[in-house]
């Protein structure tokens, strides 16, 4: 396996934003997340939970205020004094929920007057609260208005009378989100204690058929505020301040006990943030509004396996890039030489030559970059950086020759006819000859880059691809998936390899298949061609092509054995996967040349003292 | 005048009213508990003891009422019987006999003529809960043998078993799992915790189960303090839960409220919390009811509950939380470190009671008379603090003053010693803290003593520790130009060569004080505080050490560690006899001559009682407990008997108690202590019941009359019956040895 130097980095400074609204679509069967920072992304929920796009419209949080004065325009509704904060339409569409501060409102759609106006209890154990917030309605089909409020209570509303039916209190803080299941017998709250609560609709006893909502099960998955819940099938779905996505399966409502029905905490994005300028040792960090370069720390010392050695020097924070205008960064790269930056926005594409004298950097801006360029999804430097490759959201890439502080249109490369799936992964040869490239779901195509044609197409695979590279010297292309299959095709061959068709007939370890998190990244050892070394967010991982593939019964994370060990008992146990879990949350991790790895973590205790404080609760014992 | 054949060892009261769940009566005027082998019925009004239904033999399990006749209760019994009683005449109607040992008992409203009990089959530890046909006959007692079937691998503990929803279907818990059978379907559903062995999922096995009155919901405690709510439990797959949780220990118990709306629990940390609608942030809390709460039952009326707690207490709270009556039985759950003691005012006995309180019992109405807090400090339930312990008490002077000794030691070389000395007031008519000493000894204290001779004029205490030392303790004027004041201070520190203390007796006329130094008595002029002489035997540790009394006070006794009993004649100054008896108590009667002694040997515990003028003992009972017997005391009785039984005569004028290891409180007695009682109780009862006419007057003044009549009788029998020593059959057992070769010598 060899030993590594490895860059331990900490500080990239990366905090993910806090969920504001989950949407869960049941036809689809994917989750749309919009964070408070104006990204929009959409998980597949068949596909292992798998991150799909990353949509950035905005850069700015817009809170669209919905009152009934427009509404009032059209079809004449009363006029409410005080502003709304959360709406439900009844599912027959005949009747609005709206609720206000202290009282909810509820219309008739056709007359446009309100029939009810209910009065929240401010009270809260006992003392009057200013306001009393309803955070969310929902109106059910029997006319039941569920609602929240900021006093922590939950209550069920008769809309035909407009009278309180039932109170839960439930909170000592507010309660900020209800979502009701499809069959409107389940609804899920989250409140902003971190917890989320799941109410039932249970028969009173087993002979009558009078039914109640019951409180069930607590689950407290967040330390802040749960914003935002979304109630699918057979999963509650929160997320919050504390930027946690978490979908908790209900048992009752999971077939079969398999690893499915566990809980998924999904903290770090499903894509890369950082690329890496292997000769200079150079480090790009992207952030919501900002681009940040670092240069690598270096040291003189040398010690054992397990060592900590002293830097001589440190890393260096080299450059600032802020974008212009509100938009977000979609994606952002480094060539490899260090001296190209290129970024995009939703709208707008940048790119950027440096120039390096001495400790100063000369950062110039290459101006008038084709419309077309514009909302790029992956932007990938060719080894020898003389080429760029974009991949733009209409599903076509772009290769861009580049020339000292001007640029060149080579080629684009069209969608298939018929498909407008956008590409969202780029792999190049070293060598520069082959160019792969994947959607979300179909499979990856091949261009041969020195004739400019398509070369083959990858068979479609029915998860989505997570991560792709192409090997040194054997033009092996090398293909994650989000159910963390790995494939190995042989470019020139067109064909899978020996290798891969041997493990898919074995099948991987089930503690493989079982990880969480998928493989973002994928790179290979100059020297020694087996390898193939990929990391997701908690493993590192080094596959050992010559050596025997694990079973089912065999330890999967073996600890690298003691030196001292016998070399018959190391051969003996040891097998293709080589798993470190030192180093995690692994953000990022790439082998800088043959004895240097750099790894990006972001300790999850760093981003929780980068949170606003959670709501002070008083714990048991202290 | 009674006749005795025979005298025998008879429990006296005592004994645990928390064993089961109290039960209410229909109009929730009576409360009944299971106590011993006795049923006892408690006004919840007045919290005196009404009745006390007994019928069975053995220890009685479970009581329900009737609900065809409410004014009827079941029971049942490790004897293998039910019995059905009137409660209100205290009469038994009929008794079934199922064979079995039945360890509790359930009925149901609309189970027709059957009741539920849980019975052991085969192993020790698998029960099961079968139903009971009870046959209809007019005869007394009936054979109840058709049994059926209906939960097997249950909890003994009725806690762990619940029936609901009017008998729709009933509820078992045990270890992990939940067992529910559906009558009407005949299925059972079970649901299973995640097992122990998930180390965050240790403690959550069930402790106890409750089902709701009206809806289909089933409550169950954990151990590691949550209690789950059940609902959809009829479909195995989409069953769900609740979880309120507030206890931090485990939940000792549940019950609901009669309409439902509101849950009960309690547990380690003596609270009782009600769970309003079911809802963990709609809870009431009845805090510092003193001791766990083991069990909680709620009234058929709804107005009142009753919690039981370790301290053998029952609280009857009403509705609204609020604490109507305290029925306090003797307090168990301690060691007791005091002895037993008799308060010369109350007559009441005293030993530790609740941690950190001397209890007074009054052994007459079986029930406390009073805590006194002597540590005075909040106590802190938690598992393995070390605690204050209250270790040595005593009263002096008829009662006026009371010494206390607390120690607490949390290492070898971090002794707490602390001495309080306290006062009778007779305007509060309690004791009032008088002198408090702060280690008042390098060492633990192992004795202390009052001198209660009639003349001496000054209140006199004196300590024994291992520190080597004695110390006399004297009341002097403590006034100063504020007030009048009176306050112990050390007047003589006494000593010899550095052996430890280990007892000290006062003479009856307070002239002498006897000190045992390990093996060495030392007997001293309490005028002078001088050394008179020493006695020596080399038979081990002096254990025991007291002064004859009346006739025999030149006699000192010693019973050592080596099994030797020693008589030394205080005139001559030499050993009088000595005796091989291992003594483990020894108390003597303050009305006679006489001692007991309590010998300790592999088959059990033997009692001798003997005057110190003679080797030969009065009366030998053999095997009085099984268990060895750690403590007694002579309670002088406020009416002497008449025993003409010579061997029975050292009963006459006292009554000897003494307590077992595992804290039973026994006597001897020719009748059963509840023939006492009842009188009185029942005396209660017709004022309570019956109208107050005319006749009832003149006959109430007759009957007073004839009791005094009795009473005068019985005193003037008294006067004349004397203790005779002739004709006592000589005893083999006993070896007796005079002996005169002993070492004695004037200082």
């Amino acid at each position: 396996m060899g030993e590594f130097k490895v860059h331990r980095v900490r500080f990239f400074n990366y905090v993910p934003s806090g969920i504001r609204c989950v949407a869960y679509n049941n036809q689809s069967n994917r989750l749309a997340v919009s964070r408070t920072d104006g990204t929009v992304e959409i998980y597949n929920l068949s596909a292992n939970y798998f991150q799909e796009k990353v949509g950035c419209e905005d850069g700015s949080v817009k809170l669209f205020q919905i009152t009934p004065d427009k509404i009032q325009f059209e079809r004449n509704f009363d006029r409410q004094k005080s502003r709304i904060l959360s709406l439900s339409w009844h599912p027959a569409g005949t009747h609005i929920a709206a609720g206000s501060i202290d009282y909810i409102s509820v219309f008739d759609v056709k007359s446009g007057s309100a029939i009810h106006k209910m009065l929240v209890d401010r009270q809260y154990m006992g003392v009057s609260k200013r306001k009393c917030i309803i955070w969310g309605v929902a109106f059910l089909s029997d006319g039941t208005v569920i609602s929240v409020d900021s006093a922590g209570k939950v209550q069920f509303w008769d809309s035909a009378t407009g009278t309180l039916v039932k109170n839960h209190l439930i909170a000592n803080a507010d309660v900020q989100s209800i979502a009701i299941s499809d069959q409107e017998d389940s609804f899920v709250v989250g409140t902003a204690e971190g917890t989320v609560f799941h109410f039932q609709l249970v028969s009173v006893t087993s002979s009558s058929s009078e039914k109640q909502w019951v409180r069930t099960k607590p689950f407290q998955h967040h330390t802040h505020d749960v914003r935002a819940v979304a109630h699918s099938p057979i999963a509650l779905i929160s997320g919050g301040t504390d930027t946690h996505l978490v979908i908790r399966p209900l048992m009752e409502k999971v077939e079969v006990k398999n690893y499915d029905a566990a809980l998924r905490k999904i903290t770090f994005p499903h894509r890369r943030l950082v690329s890496c300028a292997k000769k200079k040792q150079l480090l790009l960090f992207q952030f919501a509004h900002h681009l940040e370069l670092w240069r690598l720390g270096s040291t003189v010392a040398t010690g054992k396996n397990g060592d900590t050695l002293p830097l001589s020097k440190n890393a260096d924070h080299l450059l600032h890039l802020k974008t212009k205008g509100p938009e977000n960064i979609i994606c952002s790269c480094i060539s490899p030489c260090g001296s190209w930056i290129a970024y995009s926005t939703a709208s707008r594409f940048f790119l950027y030559r440096l120039n390096y004298e001495h400790d100063n950097i000369n950062l110039q801006r290459v101006s008038k970059m084709p419309a077309f360029l514009r909302s790029a999804l992956q932007i990938l430097f060719s080894e020898d950086s003389t080429k760029l490759f974009v991949a733009s959201n209409q599903g076509s890439v772009h290769v861009i020759r580049l020339l000292e502080g001007s640029f060149k249109h080579l080629h684009t490369f069209q969608p298939q006819s018929g498909t407008v799936e956008s590409m969202c992964l780029l792999a190049v040869s070293p060598d520069g000859n082959w160019l792969a490239a994947s959607g979300t779901s179909a499979g990856v195509h091949v261009y041969n880059v020195k004739q400019l044609k398509l070369h083959c197409t990858v068979p479609a695979y029915n998860f989505p691809v997570t991560a792709l590279a192409i090997a040194p010297n054997t033009n092996n292309l090398v293909i994650a998936h989000s159910d963390q299959q790995v494939f190995e095709y042989s470019i020139p061959d067109k064909q899978y390899t020996q290798w891969s068709r041997t493990i898919q007939k074995q099948g991987f370890h089930h503690l493989w298949l079982q990880r969480d998190t998928p493989i973002t990244h994928i790179s290979f050892h100059p020297k020694r061609p087996m390898h193939i070394l990929l990391h997701d967010a908690y493993m590192f991982c080094i596959i050992d092509k010559s050596l025997p593939l694990p079973n089912d019964k065999t330890l999967l994370y073996n600890p690298l054995p003691p030196t001292n060990e016998s070399d018959i008992i190391r051969r003996r146990t040891a097998h293709a996967f080589k798993i470190s879990k030192k180093y995690k949350p692994l953000l990022f991790m790439d082998l800088l040349d043959e004895r240097t790895l750099v790894a990006v973590e972001r300790p999850l205790d760093d981003i929780i003292a980068q949170l606003p404080p959670p709501i002070k609760k008083k714990k048991f014992g202290t | 005048m009674v006749e005795v054949e025979s005298l025998r060892v008879v429990r006296c009261g005592g004994s645990e009213l928390n064993f089961r769940r109290a039960v209410f009566s229909a109009d929730s005027k009576y409360v009944f508990c299971v106590s011993g082998d006795f049923i006892k019925v408690y006004s919840t009004a007045t919290e005196e003891c009404v009745h006390i239904l007994q019928g069975h033999r053995n220890l009685v399990t479970g009581i329900q009422l009737n609900p065809k006749n409410h004014l009827q209760l079941y029971s049942c019994s490790f004897d293998g019987m039910i019995k059905l009683w009137d409660y209100i005449d205290g009469i038994l109607i009929k008794t079934f006999i199922v064979g079995c040992k039945l360890h509790a008992l359930f009925t149901l409203a609309c189970a027709e003529d059957s009741v539920f009990v849980i019975i052991n089959k085969e192993k020790p530890d698998v029960f099961q809960l079968v139903s009971v046909k009870l046959p209809k006959s007019s005869s007394q007692e009936i054979e109840a043998k058709e049994l059926s079937f209906v939960l097997d691998y249950i909890n003994q503990s009725p806690k762990c078993i619940a029936f609901g929803n009017e008998g729709e279907y009933v509820a078992a818990v045990r270890d992990f799992y939940l067992s529910v059978y559906f009558f009407k379907k005949k299925t059972t559903s079970r649901f299973t915790l995640s097992s122990s062995r998930n180390k965050k999922h240790a403690k959550n096995n069930f402790t106890c189960v409750a089902c709701h009155p009206k809806e289909n919901c089933i409550a169950t405690g954990h151990g590691d303090g949550k209690i789950r709510l059940w609902r959809n439990f009829d479909d195995e797959k989409k069953y769900t839960y609740t979880c309120l949780h507030w206890h931090h220990d485990l939940v000792m118990d549940l019950a609901f409220s009669v309409t439902g709306s509101s849950l009960l629990s309690g547990g380690r940390e003596s609270v009782l919390v009600e769970w309003r609608e079911a809802a963990e942030k709609n809870k009431e809390f009845l805090p510092r009811l003193g001791a766990t709460i083991e069990h909680i039952s709620v009234s058929p009326a709804g107005d009142l509950f009753c919690t039981s707690h370790s301290d053998n207490k029952m609280i009857i709270i009403h509705r609204n939380l609020e604490a109507s009556a305290v029925i306090q039985g003797l307090v168990k759950d301690r060691n007791i470190f005091t002895g037993l003691m008799i308060d010369p005012r109350t007559k009441a006995l005293v030993l530790n009671g609740k941690p950190g309180h001397l209890q007074f019992y009054s052994l007459q109405s079986d029930k406390q008379l009073y805590n006194l807090d002597i540590t005075q400090q909040e106590y802190i339930n938690d598992y393995g603090l070390i605690q204050i312990e209250l270790t040595k008490a005593a009263f002096g002077c008829y009662g006026n003053w009371l010494a206390t000794v607390e120690q607490r030691q949390e290492k070898e070389t971090e002794l707490e010693l602390q001495m309080k000395l306290w006062t009778y007031n007779k305007k509060t008519q309690g004791f009032v803290l008088n002198t408090k000493v702060n280690m008042p000894h390098e060492d633990h204290i192992t004795a202390l003593c009052f001198c209660n001779a009639e003349k001496s004029e000054n209140p006199t205490l004196v300590t024994t520790s291992k520190d080597g030392h004695f110390k006399v303790w004297i009341l002097t004027d403590d006034s100063d130009i504020y007030k009048k004041a009176v306050g112990w201070t050390c007047d003589f520190v006494g000593s010899y060569h550095k052996y430890q203390a280990t007892n000290c007796c006062f003479s009856e006329d307070g002239s002498l004080l006897a000190v045992s130094f390990e093996e060495i008595v030392t007997i001293w002029d309490s005028e002078t505080w001088e050394l008179k002489c020493t006695f020596c035997q080399r038979a081990g540790k002096i254990r025991h050490l007291c002064f004859g009394r009346l006739t025999c006070s030149k006699y000192l006794l010693g019973a050592t560690e080596n099994g030797i009993l020693c008589c030394w004649n205080l005139l001559s100054c030499a050993l009088e006899w000595s005796a091989k008896l291992n003594v483990r108590v020894m108390e003597p009667d303050p009305n006679s001559e006489n001692i007991a002694a309590i010998s300790q040997s592999s088959m059990g515990s033997d009692l001798f009682v003997f005057r110190p003028s003679e080797p030969r003992p009065l009366y030998i009972q053999k095997n009085i407990s099984r268990e060895e017997v750690q403590w007694g005391v002579f309670v002088p009785r406020d009416v002497p008997e008449s025993f003409t039984s010579e061997a029975y005569q050292w009963l006459n004028r006292s009554q000897f108690y003494f307590l077992t290891k595992s804290q039973s409180l026994l006597t001897f007695s020719t009748q059963s202590p509840e023939e006492k009682l009842t009188p009185t109780s029942k005396q209660l009862l017709a004022e309570e019941t019956l109208p107050t006419t005319p006749f009832y007057f003149i006959l109430g003044k007759h009957r007073q009359q004839q009791q005094d009549d009795k009473l005068n009788e019985a005193l003037k029998n008294e006067l004349v019956q004397l203790p005779l020593t002739e004709n006592i059959p000589a005893i083999s057992e006993l070896l007796l040895c005079l002996s005169l070769d002993v070492g004695y010598l004037f200082w």
